[in-house]
């Protein structure tokens, strides 16, 4: 295992207001590795995947970048360190193509002008490195591609900048078998490039399927980050439903104690 | 996913003409109708009205459709903005009557030159358009609440504006020129000539750069036929326009192309130009399509809605000083009655949508030539103003219709 985690959080909290929805999270992706975090419905999950990505700033506690401590306030400041999310509703503009989608906020201008032709090989370049062959042209619109392709778009977006670590939330829930099969073997081939890539998974099919490491919340606790081949299905599933399994988790289940991991 | 073709790379080199073809049929029936309404709107529209009034083909006549419309037109440019953000302003009418008395009061009560009056109407206007744009974006009220209260208030303020109803004549030569003058007709030919070599130059010039990168690009035969077609409308409208119209030719000479058209082509290009080729215009079509994606991609989505106001408010301005030069003057009503709406018809006729993301300027000055036929055409028939509001409101209510199917069928084909 590499010394320093691409990314790491140390003691993180968050809070809305009067409800505290992250308590002292501690997390880390490395290089090369699908690192799954799950947890169930209202565990903290989104809330710190928003955080790792700078649109909620973090109460208190350490964002290490590559070892070093960063502070990320907005999602340009995650985007400039190399972090980019993937989100769940997908973050497309519909009325857009694939090209002017990939480089929305970030166009190749040339001048004034927009440099279409550099911005169109690039993003050709960029699906065919993940080896995309779905894709009849990046000219097509978004609104009519089918759910997996659009995934794949968003994926290829948030490589296209040589980013280190792509945080995936549920990728594939709206997904059938063939295209969740497809999106899956792109999760796995972006780590097998170098990347530290997070994946949120509801599915635990999917996660024992891609992933290297899991990390488990519960109610708003880290309750273990353990590497995949360590632990079972149903043990994943007693971190996720009561925040222990065995030796494993908080050392109280009801979640209100601290961490010990 | 699995039933998509199957392909690497894009496709290299030039498509046939037969393609193109296919894939725009495929486009249309596929529910993006584009301008095709219009443009059959207009087709239908000229054959009825030359059929019933032989007069309305006349040279006369023709030139007068451009200055009807031109005001409308211009507004409804502006308009594209805000309706390509899913937005619409109610109050685009008034802006323009606002405007049009500022520039009236400092003309002719202060008698500035015509140039700095010009300026501070257009100043106006992007200040209403600043405000509107920060109610709208910062404080999130609907647009239609904070336009339609802007629609009333302005309308107030044109009241006051021209000392509780009296109206402002206008002399200043410059400004009279702009919708009564022509420009003289070797000036026309000479003006056809460059845009057309401009048109051809720009179209070339980019195939050939996609071509040289191993990109698609249009096939020669496709540009040679786009420039072909625009050369033989834009040339027709010059000849026609460039005949004599006036009855009495010796007395004083009627021809040449209306200063008007030169005034909206290089507004639609310009406008064009932002949309389609700036950072900026892909940005107002990102926030109309998703705005959330937008916000997340870096966008910063409160400045591109209150510069598409603030664009529409100006533009309304312009379309103000056209209203103002065309009446030789400026009354309470300018820019009221049926203003606003013929300039939103304008927009929506032309293919832009009101839900947000779809449009193009040149929707506008395609809806604003509809308007203007049917304005013109109906005036011909000797209809009343009553029967023209009814027409026009169900042409609008028409357009609205096949923007909601389209996007309905476009949904159905999985396009949209």
């Amino acid at each position: 295992m590499p010394a320093t985690p691409v990314l790491e959080l140390r003691r993180l909290n968050k809070s809305f207001g009067p409800v505290q929805v992250l308590h002292d999270v501690s997390f880390s992706a490395e290089a090369g590795e699908v690192t799954a975090l799950v947890g169930d419905n209202g565990a903290g999950k989104s809330t710190l995947v928003k955080c790792i990505g700078g649109i909620h700033p973090i109460d208190s506690g350490d964002y290490l970048f590559e070892g070093a401590p960063v502070h990320v306030n907005s999602p340009r400041d995650a985007a400039g360190l190399g972090v980019e999310i993937v989100y769940q509703d997908l973050a497309l503009a519909d009325n857009l193509d694939i090209v002017q989608n990939m480089f929305l906020g970030r166009e190749r201008k040339r001048g004034l002008v927009l440099d279409e032709a550099t911005m169109e090989e690039m993003a050709a370049k960029t699906l065919t490195g993940l080896s995309v062959r779905t894709v009849h042209s990046v000219r097509q619109q978004v609104s009519s591609l089918s759910g997996g392709q659009r995934q794949t778009v968003a994926i290829a977006k948030a490589v296209l900048w040589n980013s280190k670590v792509v945080v995936l939330d549920e990728p594939t829930a709206a997904l059938g078998v063939a295209q969740t099969q497809q999106v899956l073997e792109l999760v796995r081939r972006l780590a097998d490039k170098g990347l530290a890539v997070v994946l949120i998974s509801h599915n635990l099919n999917d996660v024992f399927a891609v992933s290297d490491r899991i990390a488990a919340l519960y109610l708003g606790r880290m309750a273990a980050q353990v590497r995949t081949s360590d632990v079972t299905h149903a043990q994943v599933v007693e971190l996720i439903t009561s925040g222990r399994s065995g030796e494993l988790g908080l050392a109280n289940g009801d979640g209100l104690n601290g961490v010990k991991a | 996913m699995s039933v998509m073709v199957t392909k690497g790379a894009p496709e290299t080199g030039s498509a046939p003409i037969s393609s193109h073809v296919r894939g725009y049929l495929d486009r249309v029936r596929g529910g993006d109708v584009g301008a095709l309404p219009a443009i059959l709107g207009l087709v239908v529209l000229c054959t009825i009205f030359t059929i019933l009034r032989p007069a309305f083909l006349s040279e006369g006549n023709f030139a007068n459709l451009f200055t009807q419309g031109a005001a409308v037109t211009v507004i409804a440019m502006g308009l594209v903005f805000v309706l390509l953000l899913g937005e619409i302003d109610l109050s685009a009418g008034f802006a323009s009557g606002v405007c049009a008395a500022v520039l009236a009061v400092l003309l002719t009560n202060h008698g500035w030159p015509w140039y700095w009056a010009v300026v501070a109407s257009l100043v106006t206007g992007a200040g209403i358009g600043l405000v509107l744009g920060v109610l709208v974006a910062k404080l999130g009220i609907p647009s239609f609440v904070v336009t339609l209260a802007a629609f009333l208030a302005f309308q107030g303020i044109v009241l006051m504006l021209m000392n509780e109803g009296s109206n402002i004549s206008i002399r200043d030569d410059t400004i009279l020129a702009v919708a009564n003058k022509n420009v003289s007709p070797a000036l026309g030919w000479l003006m056809l000539a460059v845009g057309l070599a401009g048109y051809a130059a720009v179209q070339l010039w980019q195939a050939r750069g996609r071509v040289s990168r191993g990109l698609t690009a249009d096939p020669i035969s496709l540009i040679a036929i786009r420039v072909a077609a625009v050369a033989v409308i834009a040339g027709v409208a010059v000849y026609v326009l460039n005949q004599e119209r006036s009855r009495n030719a010796i007395v004083v000479s009627l021809k040449g192309v209306p200063i008007v058209v030169p005034l909206i082509v290089v507004l639609l290009i310009g406008w064009t130009f932002v949309l389609r080729r700036t950072a900026y215009g892909r940005h107002i079509y990102a926030v109309g399509g998703n705005r959330e994606a937008s916000r997340r991609a870096g966008i910063n989505v409160d400045r591109i809605r209150i510069s598409a106001f603030m664009i529409c408010s100006t533009m309304a301005a312009v379309g103000g000083v056209i209203a103002a030069s065309r009446a030789n003057s400026v009354d309470p009503n300018t820019g009221g009655s049926n203003v606003l709406l013929y300039a939103v018809g304008a927009a929506v006729i032309g293919g832009t949508s009101l839900f947000g993301g779809k449009g193009r300027v040149l929707d506008a000055v395609l809806g604003g030539a509809v308007v203007a036929v049917i304005d013109n055409g109906m005036g011909l028939m000797g209809y009343s103003a009553g029967v023209k509001y009814v027409v026009t409101g169900l042409v609008l209510l028409l357009a609205a219709g096949v923007d909601a199917l389209s996007r309905k069928r476009a949904a159905a084909t999985g396009l949209r």
